[in-house]
Order: structure tokens, then C-alpha cells, then sequence
């Protein structure tokens, strides 16, 4: 077999030295830092680029955020301006309603006593109206002529002492 | 028959060159050498040429050769095997493109000389032997003496820790020599009846096909296999256990 010729030896480990090493060089100066550098900046390139996504992630966010911040703040201010508004008609209602009160308050009070001071009048009419009713029956009983100024207090008298 | 079969392992000088009494010929095995190392030079060089940050066909093939052999190392050695890439891409694209190139008809493939892959074998013993020391002193002996083991088993256990440690180089040698040669004297047998059967000689033919075929994928599984034993002789060395 050609391979157990020992002749044949130095030259091919003489060449599988010169080549490989020339490879060895060509590989480490040459090709490997090349491809290398090109691996590197597409990892570098990635990353950067993920790198600005999550900060315009975080960015978005932060707007979301500010956002939500100014929807909430808007929704409680609109609350509350409707309660203050709220709370103003109740109060002004309210003002309205005791105004009325106190006006009808006055109309039945005005009422009352002018129905009083018509109760008062009929009343004394009525003590008159029996004083000439009373002197018209003791006129026919008795014939005995009385006039009703006379027999007034008396009528009167009566009167109070029934409680009329 | 056995000379025809054996012919395609000659080496032939191609240019004598005689140093000193000794000869140095540039032979058919030289020049295959010369190619493995044009070849790796021009396919990665022009691959990446245009060193584009998004990749075309060839410089993605370039990218995967570099990724493959770094990954092989960064998982069989660690961080610490990072400064002997080029070495170990050097040594994969050296054997892939020998055993790979030697697959073309009439042409001679280097690593089925067992010189050349002994030479290549104790040269990584060499290195692996000298980061070794580097790295760790004369604690690397530990290599042939665990630590825990009782110091009378040491005369058992050095002989055979330093047997395996040298059969390295053997194991490593002769199974890439055996594979191309068995491949290599395979194909040139079955190739031989191709002429003698006439019309029948198709079947060989479909045989040498198939079988080309088969010794391209063991071509590029040796090249992986020779380079990821290196590598965990390497994480040997450097992680001693």
C-alpha cells in the first residue's frame, strides 16, 4: 500500500505543514475576522434596533399613561363641577321653597284672622240678633214691653256661662 | 486488480524539489493540500465579499461554516476555547475540504494517508498537552491521576490514564485514515466491474452512485467528528476533571 512508503513522508508532511498553516493564517487575519465583524454588527445592529423598540415601548406607555392621568383627572373635575352645580340648585330650591312657605304661611295667617275678625262681627251681630230675639219672646210670654239694649248683657251673660 | 485498486493512493511528484537529501517533491497530495486551502480561502473570502448585513446565498453558507464549527466549540470547550477558533476552523475546513475534494473521480484524497492524519493528530495532542501545562502547571498531571483516588491505585491507574491519553492521537488518526480508504478502496472495487459486466455494468454503476453519495455525507461526518474530538480534548485540557 502507498501508505506504509516512508519515502514518501517529509514531502507530504512537509506540504500538510505549509499548507495548514497558510490556512491557519488565512483563516485568523483574513477570513474569520471579516465574517466575524459582519456577525458582530448585525448582533450589534439587532440589538440596537430592539434596543429603540423597547424605549419607544416604554414611550408609549409613559403616554398611555399621561393620558389615562389627564382622562381621570377631567372625569373627576367634571364630577365635581355637576355635584357643586347640583348642590347649588338643591340649595336654591330649597331657598324657593321656604320662600313660598312663608308667603302662603302669611296668606293663611291673613286668612285665619280674617276669618276671625268675620267670626268676631257675626258673632256680636248674633249677641244683638238674640237680645232682640229674646225681647220679642218676652214681648208675646209676658207682654211686657223690654227694648233688646236692656236685655243685651244679660244675653251676654247667658252666653258666656254656656261657653258660646 | 489490487495495484488498479490501490493506484488512486499513489503519490506522484508533480515537482521534485530534493532539501538537503531529503525530498520534499510537491506531489498529487501536495496539490490536493494547496486546493483545500485555495478553496477554503476563495469560497469564505468570495462569500464575503460584500459584507452585507443581511446575507445572500453564499455569504449565508459562510456565516453557517463559521456558526457551526463556533457553536461546536462553544459547546464542547467553553469561553475559554474562544482563542483557539481559528485553530479548530482551520482543522475542520482543512479535513472537510481533503475528504471532500479527494470524493471527485480521479482525484487524491490526503486524509486517507495516515501520515498526514497522524501528523495532524499528535500535532493537536501537542497543543492540547502544552495548554494543559499553560493553564493549570503541573497540576494537568492530574489528568492521569484523578483527584479522590487512593495514591496505591495510582500505580494502575497512571499506565492506563497515560495509555488512553496517547491512544488519542492513534483513535483519532486511524479512524479518519480508515474511513477514506475503506470508502475510497469500496468505490474503486465496485467502479472495476462497471466495465467488465457490458450492459449489465449498470447495476455497479447505480452502486458507485449510491455509495458516492454515501462517502460524501462520511466525508463531512469524519471532518465533524475529527474536529469535535479535538474540541473535547481541548475542554479536557482546559477543564481538567
Amino acid at each position: 500500500m502507498p501508505q506504509f512508503d516512508p519515502t514518501s513522508f517529509p514531502s507530504q508532511l512537509f506540504w500538510l505543514a505549509v499548507s495548514f498553516i497558510t490556512l491557519y493564517v488565512l483563516m485568523s487575519k483574513v477570513a474569520l475576522p471579516r465574517i466575524g465583524d459582519i456577525l458582530e454588527e448585525r448582533q450589534k445592529r439587532i440589538s440596537d434596533d430592539l434596543d429603540m423598540a423597547e424605549r419607544l415601548k416604554t414611550e408609549t406607555e409613559a403616554a398611555i399613561a399621561t393620558y389615562e392621568k389627564a382622562l381621570a383627572e377631567a372625569r373627576s373635575a367634571a364630577q365635581a363641577e355637576i355635584a357643586q352645580v347640583l348642590e347649588a340648585n338643591a340649595a336654591d330650591a330649597a331657598e324657593r321653597h321656604r320662600l313660598l312657605e312663608e308667603t302662603l304661611a302669611a296668606k293663611i295667617a291673613e286668612s285665619e284672622e280674617r276669618i276671625h275678625a268675620a267670626r268676631r262681627e257675626a258673632m256680636a251681630q248674633v249677641s244683638g240678633i238674640a237680645a232682640e230675639v229674646a225681647a220679642a219672646i218676652v214681648e208675646r210670654i209676658a207682654d211686657v214691653k223690654t227694648d233688646a239694649d236692656s236685655l243685651a248683657p244679660v244675653v251676654d251673660a247667658i252666653a258666656k256661662e254656656r261657653g258660646l | 486488480m489490487s495495484s488498479n485498486v490501490l493506484e488512486q493512493f499513489e503519490i506522484r511528484p508533480i515537482v521534485p524539489i530534493h532539501v538537503g537529501g531529503v525530498d520534499i517533491s510537491f506531489s498529487n497530495s501536495a496539490l490536493y493540500m494547496v486546493a483545500a486551502v485555495a478553496v477554503s480561502t476563495v469560497f469564505l473570502s468570495a462569500a464575503m465579499s460584500k459584507r452585507a448585513l443581511i446575507p445572500g446565498r453564499m455569504q449565508s453558507l459562510a456565516e453557517i461554516f463559521y456558526e457551526f464549527v463556533a457553536g461546536m466549540l462553544k459547546d464542547n470547550v467553553g469561553d475559554a476555547g474562544r482563542k483557539f477558533f481559528p485553530f479548530i476552523f482551520s482543522l475542520f475546513m482543512f479535513v472537510l475540504c481533503g475528504n471532500v475534494l479527494g470524493q471527485t473521480p480521479y482525484s487524491f484524497t490526503f486524509t486517507s494517508h495516515i501520515i498526514v492524519n497522524a501528523a495532524m493528530a499528535l500535532g493537536i495532542l501537542a497543543l492540547v498537552t502544552i495548554v494543559g501545562f499553560a493553564k493549570h502547571g503541573l497540576g494537568f498531571l492530574h489528568t492521569f491521576l484523578p483527584g479522590g483516588a487512593p495514591p496505591i491505585t495510582a500505580i494502575v491507574i497512571v499506565p492506563i490514564e497515560v495509555f488512553s491519553y496517547f491512544a488519542r492521537a492513534f483513535s483519532l488518526s486511524v479512524r479518519l485514515t480508515a474511513n477514506m480508504l475503506v470508502g475510497h478502496i469500496m468505490l474503486a472495487v465496485v467502479a472495476g466491474f462497471i466495465g467488465a459486466l457490458g450492459i449489465f455494468g449498470i447495476i455497479p454503476f447505480a452502486g458507485v452512485v449510491g455509495l458516492g453519495i454515501l462517502e460524501l455525507g462520511i466525508s463531512c461526518l469524519q471532518a465533524y467528528i475529527f474536529t469535535i474530538l479535538s474540541c473535547i480534548y481541548l475542554h479536557d485540557a482546559l477543564h481538567l476533571h
